[in-house]
């Protein structure tokens, strides 16, 4: 138990140090990856300032930049790696070790959250020099809170897609790149979201980066604190209660059915 | 319970079922394996090899029938299996491109919860066995295949398992590079006090080689299973003869047909232009009939064989193994 829990992390932080040392070795990638998100940025700061939105709309693209580096990074590369590894045969050695596949994710995860701290740091202080964005963070703690929350949540996220990445491969990533844009949109990372038609809104509270994004911005930009923000700090505690053992059901559960349909190292499909 | 066979399948079936057919990849299996014994599973494509190698790693489930590794049942203790067990599949490389050697075997040794002195120790000495040094710092990606198919033999053997599962580890390498391993891996079994080692292959040479015993495997059915020199011994009564032709295209269909006649292979070489062909008989008045046959095309040599594993899957099926390709099994 104790022997198995300790593999286990030897494995999370293998697995992490694989992705950090991976992440970092080509330089020209943080250049796209803090380039192209800062001009996405600086446009929406600017037709925000020629639509004279007030000043925290500036705010909100900022920290909507943020968020949705760690958002790719935790969820969309999390599962992305999946189908590399069964691609190349990195799955099949996982799958034949003894270990727990949620180490190998985690690791995983944990790695895009160090590589991406980067980036968002890079955003955060561009943010507010450049574009003279108004901060006014009263309790950094319930930042961090909403921060983590929103992080664990996603995790639990990439962990049931990494699961559908493990059988469906290919079609699984189809779906994935597709949903990618309306994703960004509904939860928000452009809009606020009480902005947008009620059925939208709907579709969004589906997501939980939506109520971490709407969180964390309130906190930072907006000053509130934890009494005002508490409703989306229970919403996604219940998120998570409900996708961890979730992810962690299909996980064991694709994992059988590929055992069983013989599809679980299978290639080229 | 623990059994005293290293690896027991009792009538292991696999059945693999899409939309338009239904393919029994493995047909009521029985094979018990040795401790400390070098088993070979030969067989042509498609024949269940890598089937059944993947219901023994616990990758895969069967559809009937019964597996144990190490004593442990693969469907109801895949944990306890794979602590003792490791997989290298040839042409495969696990691992991260952009990562060097010696960091993709440090993270490999993680999944076994190696400490990091003797997962250092056991990189060092496993690359200066299998002689890549000189490659450590390389990144993965630059490797070369036969580079590449070391380091996933490395990282087969890191964990220190009881139990290696090769599915042709040799696939798609120079003479040299495959000889290197397939010695390595038979120094490895002789070395280690509980090390057994499954390996497929369709490389006749290869099983002759290095296996204890081999099982000829097709279509999923095991057909005969001995080691390589008894296999051969029977065929002793049989006659074999080998008979190259200047022709690339004529069509020996005719041969099958024939009395007395067991089975017979043909591999062409396009180059030169000559097709050999090894003709299984019962006894010589057979084998004069095929040559009045075939004097229509031009013979440019006749000779008698001695017995191969080839020719004992062609006494077994009645054809080669691979047709109409050039040899392989060099
Ligand atoms: N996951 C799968 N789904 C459907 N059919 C499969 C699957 N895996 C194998 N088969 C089929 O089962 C049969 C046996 O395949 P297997 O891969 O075990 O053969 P093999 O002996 O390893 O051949 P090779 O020398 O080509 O590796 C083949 O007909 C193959 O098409
Ligand atoms: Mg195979």
């Amino acid at each position: 138990m104790r022997e198995q829990l300790i593999r286990n992390l030897k494995v999370v932080y293998a697995r992490l140090w694989v992705r950090v040392k991976g992440g970092n070795r080509e330089p020209e990638w943080l250049i796209a990856e803090l380039i192209i998100p800062m001009l996405t940025l600086s446009a929406y700061v600017y037709l925000y300032k020629m639509l004279n939105a007030p000043p925290e709309y500036g705010g909100f693209v900022i920290i909507g930049g943020t968020m949705v580096a760690f958002w790719s990074n935790v969820l969309w590369n999390m599962s992305a790696q999946f189908y590399w590894e069964k691609e190349t045969g990195s799955l099949e050695v996982y799958l034949v070790a003894p270990i727990s596949r949620m180490a190998i994710l985690l690791g995983m995860a944990l790695g895009g959250i160090v590589n991406t701290t980067l980036r968002a740091v890079a955003i955060l202080v561009a943010g507010a020099l450049i574009f003279q964005v108004p901060f006014a963070l009263q309790e950094p703690l319930t930042a961090l809170l909403m921060f983590f929350l929103t992080i664990i949540a996603l995790y639990a996220l990439g962990m049931l897609f990494a699961s559908l990445f493990m059988l469906y491969g290919r079609e699984a990533w189809h779906t994935a790149s597709l949903l990618q844009e309306p994703v960004y949109l509904f939860s928000g990372l452009y809009f606020p979201v009480n902005q947008l038609p009620f059925v939208v809104q709907l579709v969004a509270s589906l997501i939980p980066l939506t109520f971490g994004l709407d969180g964390i911005r309130r906190v930072i930009i907006l000053g509130e604190g934890i009494a005002d923000i508490w409703l989306n700090v229970a919403v996604l505690v219940v998120f998570i209660l409900i996708l961890l053992p979730l992810a962690k059901f299909a996980l064991n559960y694709m994992e059988n059915l590929g055992k069983k349909e013989g599809r679980l190292t299978l290639r080229w499909q | 319970m623990k059994l005293p066979h290293s690896i027991e399948t009792r009538d292991l079936t696999r059945i693999f079922k899409s939309k338009n057919e239904t393919v029994k990849a493995l047909d009521k299996v029985s094979l018990s394996i040795e401790e400390r014994e070098i088993f070979g599973l030969l067989g042509p494509n498609g024949a269940g090899k890598t089937t059944f190698i993947k219901i023994l790693t616990t990758l895969l489930l069967p559809t009937n029938g019964e597996a144990y590794v190490g004593g442990f049942n693969v469907i109801k203790e895949p944990d306890r299996v794979r602590k003792i067990i490791s997989l290298v599949s040839g042409g495969e490389t696990p691992g991260y491109g952009i990562l060097s050697v010696r960091e993709n075997l440090w993270f490999f040794s993680q999944l076994y919860g190696l400490s990091s002195t003797a997962a250092r120790e056991k990189i060092k000495r496993l690359m200066a066995d299998l002689d890549f040094e000189e490659y450590a710092n390389t990144r993965m990606a630059k490797l070369s295949t036969g580079y590449r198919q070391r380091l996933n033999l490395a990282r087969g053997l890191l964990s220190g398992p009881n139990i290696l599962f090769l599915d042709e580890p040799t696939l798609g390498l120079d003479v040299l590079t495959a000889k290197k391993l397939r010695s390595y891996i038979v120094d490895w079994a002789k070395k280690e006090a509980k090390g057994t080692v499954l390996l497929t292959t369709h490389y006749m040479a290869e099983a002759d080689e290095m296996c204890d015993r081999v099982a000829i495997i097709d279509r999923g059915r095991i057909l005969a299973c001995d080691s390589p020199s008894t296999l051969k011994e029977n065929l002793k009564q049989k006659q074999i003869m080998r008979v190259e032709i200047a022709s690339v295209q004529a069509d020996f269909g005719f041969i099958d047909k024939m009395a007395d006649v067991i089975g017979y292979s043909q591999t062409r070489n396009i180059q030169t232009g000559t097709t050999t062909l090894k003709i299984m008989v019962d006894n010589e008045t057979a084998f004069a009939k095929i040559m009045r046959q075939l004097e229509k095309l031009k013979i440019l040599s006749v000779s008698k064989a001695e017995p191969t594993l080839e020719d004992v899957y062609i006494s077994l099926v009645g054809r080669g193994f691979e047709e109409g390709e050039a040899s392989t099994s060099a």
